[in-house]
């Protein structure tokens, strides 16, 4: 797997191969497969991603109690509220809950790159693939892309809340998804970097912080957050503005801020938002 | 590590690592087992024990159990499922001292009435490591096929089953030794890149000074 997001870019530059291609070929290496098989396997994702976000029961809540119905009031509000959000950022909203939710609700779901940040990506992806009408093969080349700056990210610092907090998470899903949607705009490799420098930039020193250690408060309603900051920073990007940092000095910095925290914000459920009056009420609960 | 564990896998929320992980130590420890299981003690130790219910942790490894893959939406199910397959379970909390925050450990009777222990941790992302087989300290991650071969701790025996493999054209991904202590029972934990043969294993077990060969397959 590639060390740099620049190594991948040139490579585009180079050889005239698109972003995607070039870790899709990487994968047929690395793993022994075919090209044909490689994307198979990659469609096979996006068809499930597409099933958890569609299969979303708004009457079923998590075991915990805490989590369910909130996509549901959100599409109540989007068709009958005054909602200041358009058409398409609001169905990235709500895309979101509904696979997040969906994940706290044990339905079946694409970690990506963790079940904790699973509804950032499908909910990009699903409502440009509405917009635009892109095909499946389109929208699995740009899951390519996704996993490509994933795949970085993980070499250089980490996708694990417990390891690097929930930017870890939150923010590399969001990263990934700004690159896919870039790709899917038609903006180049070195865009898709910019994009995804943009989107964890944004979101680091974001604390991992469950309450009573579940994958449900705050992180349902952080999948939409990161969501809508993929959006954002894929929009900036295609509007030329650039981010300052390249990619993967911007992975590092994440790996490095993952350092410095505090053993309370990654995953353990002992500090942040878990540790208010609150958080602990619902941990005794529980 | 492939683009495959960035976007992947499809898996039942809400953890890969309380859910999905959980779902993996079931599905490798009734392989390790090897015949059908007739009753399980399931011990949870750390973050499992702590936020296990929430995760549907318990309700997970029963799925493994009972041959589930990770993304069967019966998994939520899985205690109703088992009580009908006949297989009796209990779960319970354990302090496994030092272990891996997310570790599980398997004790299996199978119908034959042989016993089998698991000791498995959940890494995170779906990924686990068998960390304990029967007592035995040994380090491996299901991913491939996997030979553990128990043997007496003596010169020769690591060049014989390797050139077995060797003459199948088996290739060796990792190979780990243990031992209990010198010249007594030692084990041999050898993942390869391709399935080995239920004749190979045989031919491997009937070796002199090799008391017991335990065969792994993911698929």
């Amino acid at each position: 797997m590639f060390e740099s997001i620049e190594e991948i870019c040139e490579k585009e530059i180079n050889t005239g191969k698109p972003f995607w291609k070039i870790v899709q070929e990487d994968d047929c290496r690395e793993r022994a497969v075919s090209e044909e098989e490689s994307f198979e396997t990659m469609k096979k994702m996006y068809i499930a991603m597409k099933e958890s976000a569609l299969n979303y029961d708004s009457h079923i809540r998590s075991n915990s109690g805490l989590v369910g119905g909130e996509a549901g009031m959100l599409r109540q509000y989007l068709d009958n509220g005054k909602p200041l959000v358009g058409e398409f950022t609001g169905r990235v909203m709500e895309l979101a809950l509904r696979v997040a939710e969906g994940n706290a609700c044990m339905k079946r779901i694409v970690a990506a790159p963790t079940a904790g940040s699973c509804g950032v990506v499908p909910a990009v992806f699903i409502a440009t693939q509405e917009k635009l009408g892109l095909s499946d093969d389109k929208m699995t080349e740009a899951l390519f892309v996704a996993a490509g700056v994933g795949a970085v990210i993980a070499k250089r610092a980490s996708l694990a809340g417990a390891e690097g907090g929930c930017q870890a998470e939150i923010g590399s899903a969001s990263s990934m998804a700004a690159a896919g949607l870039v790709y899917l705009q038609g903006g180049s490799g070195t865009q898709s970097a910019n994009a995804a420098a943009l989107a964890l930039k944004n979101l680091l020193g974001l604390a991992c912080d469950p309450v009573a250690g579940l994958v449900e408060v705050p992180c349902v309603k952080r999948n939409v957050c990161g969501a809508m900051n993929a959006v954002t920073s894929a929009e900036l990007t295609m509007a030329g503005i650039e981010s300052r940092i390249p990619a993967d000095e911007v992975f590092d910095a994440m790996s490095s801020i993952g350092k410095n925290m505090n053993l309370d914000i990654k995953e353990t459920g002992n500090g942040g938002v878990a540790a208010t009056p609150t958080g602990e009420r619902i941990k005794e609960s529980i | 590590m492939n683009i495959f564990d960035i976007i992947g896998p499809v898996m039942v929320g809400p953890s890969s690592s309380h859910t999905a992980g959980a779902v993996k130590i079931g599905n490798v420890s009734s392989k390790l087992m090897g015949e059908k299981i007739q009753s399980v003690d399931i011990f949870l130790h750390g973050s499992f024990a702590k936020t296990g219910k929430g995760h549907g942790t318990d309700k997970a490894l029963v799925a493994g159990l009972i041959g589930m893959p990770c993304d069967d939406i019966r998994i939520p199910n899985s205690f109703e499922i088992a009580e009908e397959e006949g297989l009796k379970f209990t779960i319970s909390n354990v302090d496994l001292g030092d272990a891996h925050p997310n570790t599980a450990k398997v004790v299996m009777h199978g119908v034959s009435g042989n016993q089998v222990e698991v000791v498995a941790a959940s890494l995170g992302g779906g990924r686990i490591e068998v960390c304990g087989l029967d007592g035995v300290t040994v380090s491996f991650s299901g991913e491939c096929p996997t030979l553990i071969v128990h043997n007496v701790d003596q010169p020769g025996y690591i060049t014989e089953v390797t050139s077995v493999l060797g003459k199948q054209g088996i290739n060796i991904a990792t190979m780990q030794l243990y031992r209990k202590n010198r010249g007594g029972e030692a084990v041999m934990v050898i993942e390869c890149d391709d399935e080995i043969s239920h004749e190979t294993v045989e031919s491997l077990s009937k070796l002199e000074g090799i008391m017991k060969v335990s065969y792994y397959s993911p698929n």
